[in-house]
């Protein structure tokens, strides 16, 4: 059931021209950072050899993509999500999952699903590029699969933010701004307060790049994972709850 | 024929929009080989039943009951009975008929080996067979209701619920949807709700009358007809005519005067007087002009029922 779900999530995904307009611009944004990324290592590489322990291409290519992309997916975000549930309330197609024997949880996880699989997408061809520099060069294995690894949890946490501002409206516009907001908010919230007393700490906790940064200098840890963990736990939750409101509609 | 099985019970059910009753203290059972009309003016409550038999809205207070599960308890065994139709197709525009309902066919939990079967006999059922590859959003508003019809039934439920399906139908569509329901009705409960009175003689074996959230009326189509059936004529003149003559007649109870050439002739239920009162004309020449049966229209017998003018509702 689940599964149906999602997989029309995704079809319908790309039966619109947004997610190649996504996916296109994406790309080209990413390949000319890469470039910058690659042409930095190549004028800078003569000096490194002169150097102990100096960084390689892991640490001065392939991890400020997977931060750029981190970037990019909190940009694109509010427009990839926005349609997931407004839409369908929207268009009145909600009532086709409603009358289904189908339980919110499972609507809920199917959506998600589905939307993670236009994510994998993306995070898949930004990875292309890294891996390409292996026709001449090597990575650090460890560094990048870390890395990839909080790629990933960040873009699940992305991806349930913007399914419960979905599931909040019938307008995608108003989810699309509302998710915007959201993640901006945790993206900025460290700016003012960073490294002021317990205040500061909470905030910079708050930080959703902050959890990231570590994943690419390749260190996994678990207090990171589970920020990440309880962030999209809680969006999805509330996103059943409030599908379970439509229900008890007062007006 | 005995005590066939009851599939939709409802209970006490209100539904409440603030202070707004739009629903309230409806109680009913459908069983199984019945079609049931919803009948009321718009406005009156009939969508908002629709969506709590259906489960797309939770009642205030009550409960209702698909295939002896409770709506509230147990929603998912509830709805695997259901198929429902509401007002407004729910059709992926971007999606083909044929992908639309295998989707549709796959939420209703139907095994993948027997989907198409049941897409392609769900599209011939609603003459569907010739657009299973065009996008929902291209066809014309007759074949998306019907596509939405189609989705209702591919699961082959119990229950099938359609919440004004005739709406945008051109004639020819609305007699085959007809047809449809009847068939449907032979071998499961359904439920219709419209504001169209010839849509309940043509297709239900029972009406409810819904008006302001209330249910009014509950019987048989039969009991219906006969309610409705004419105690009145409605007779015009060319000159003035004698109103004593027409009240002798045998037939005739009572005869009104709504002006000096035109008369509202009240006659006893089952018998017509109209022979009578058309040879009397030619006898005594009054110039027979026209003669009707005044026929008590839905409007009347809402009238009736609620004790308003029907001007008024």
């Amino acid at each position: 059931m689940i599964r149906a779900i999602a997989w029309r999530e995704w079809r319908a995904l790309f039966l619109s021209p947004l997610a190649f307009v996504i996916l296109g611009v994406a790309q080209v944004i990413l390949a000319r950072l890469f470039l910058g990324h690659v042409n930095l290592f190549l004028m800078i590489q003569g000096r490194l050899t002169t150097l102990p322990n100096a960084p390689g291409l892991t640490s001065l290519v392939a991890a400020p993509l997977l931060g750029n992309t981190g970037v990019l997916l909190l940009l694109i975000t509010p427009l990839a999500t926005m349609r997931l549930i407004a839409d369908e309330r929207h268009n009145k197609t909600l009532t086709l999952l409603y009358s289904s024997p189908v339980s919110l949880t499972e609507i809920v996880l199917g959506k998600y699903l589905g939307i993670l699989g236009f994510y994998a997408i993306i995070i898949l061809m930004s990875l292309a590029m890294p891996l390409s520099l292996l026709v001449g060069g090597r990575l650090d294995w460890g560094t990048f699969a870390c890395g990839v690894v909080g790629l990933v949890l960040l873009a699940s946490s992305l991806a349930a933010i913007g399914l419960f501002m979905s599931t909040l409206t019938r307008y995608p516009a108003v989810a699309a701004m509302g998710t915007f907001g959201v993640v901006f908010f945790l993206w900025i919230v460290d700016y003012a307060g960073h490294g002021r007393g317990a205040g500061g700490a909470v905030v910079g906790y708050l930080s959703i790049v902050n959890h990231y940064e570590p994943f690419l200098r390749g260190l996994f840890d678990t207090s990171n994972v589970a920020y990440y963990a309880v962030l999209t736990a809680t969006c999805l939750l509330f996103s059943v709850r409030r599908l379970e409101t439509d229900r008890l509609a007062t007006r | 024929m005995s005590n066939p099985e009851v599939l939709v019970e409802t209970d006490a059910v209100s539904r409440f929009y603030g202070p707004n009753a739009a629903v309230s203290d409806m109680s009913f059972v459908i069983r199984r080989g019945e079609v049931l009309g919803f009948l009321g003016p718009n406005g009156a409550g009939k969508t908002t039943t629709m969506q709590m038999l259906s489960g797309n809205l939770a009642p205030s207070s009550g409960r209702v009951l698909i295939g002896g599960f409770d709506m509230r308890a147990s929603p998912e065994k509830a709805k695997a009975h259901l198929g429902y139709l509401p007002e407004y197709p729910p059709l992926y525009r971007e999606f083909t008929v044929d992908e639309y309902l295998d989707y549709a066919a796959a939420l209703r939990r139907v095994p993948r080996k027997n989907r198409r079967a049941s897409r392609e006999r769900a599209k011939a059922r609603c003459g569907l067979s010739t657009v299973g590859g065009r996008l929902t959003a291209n066809l014309s508003k007759g074949f998306q209701q019907r596509v939405g019809l189609a989705q209702a039934i591919i699961h082959e439920p119990d229950v099938v619920i359609l919440d004004e399906p005739t709406v945008g139908l051109d004639p020819n569509q609305i007699r085959e949807i007809r047809a449809l329901i009847r068939e449907l009705g032979q071998d499961r409960a359904v439920i219709l709700s419209t504001h169209i009175l010839p849509e309940v003689q043509a297709s239900c074996d029972r009406v409810q009358i819904i008006h302001k959230g209330k249910l009014v009326l509950n019987e048989g189509i039969d009991a219906l007809m006969s309610r409705m059936e004419s105690q009145v004529l409605v007779a015009a003149f060319r000159k003035a005519p004698e109103v004593a003559a027409i009240e002798a007649l045998p037939l005739v109870r009572s005869v009104m005067v709504e002006d000096e050439r035109r008369l509202r002739i009240f006659h006893e239920p089952g018998a017509d007087p109209t022979d009578d009162i058309a040879r009397l004309a030619l006898e005594r020449g009054w110039g027979l002009k026209e003669i009707n049966p005044e026929h008590s229209s839905l409007e009347s017998i809402f009238a009736e029922l609620t004790g308003e003018s029907a001007e008024a509702s």
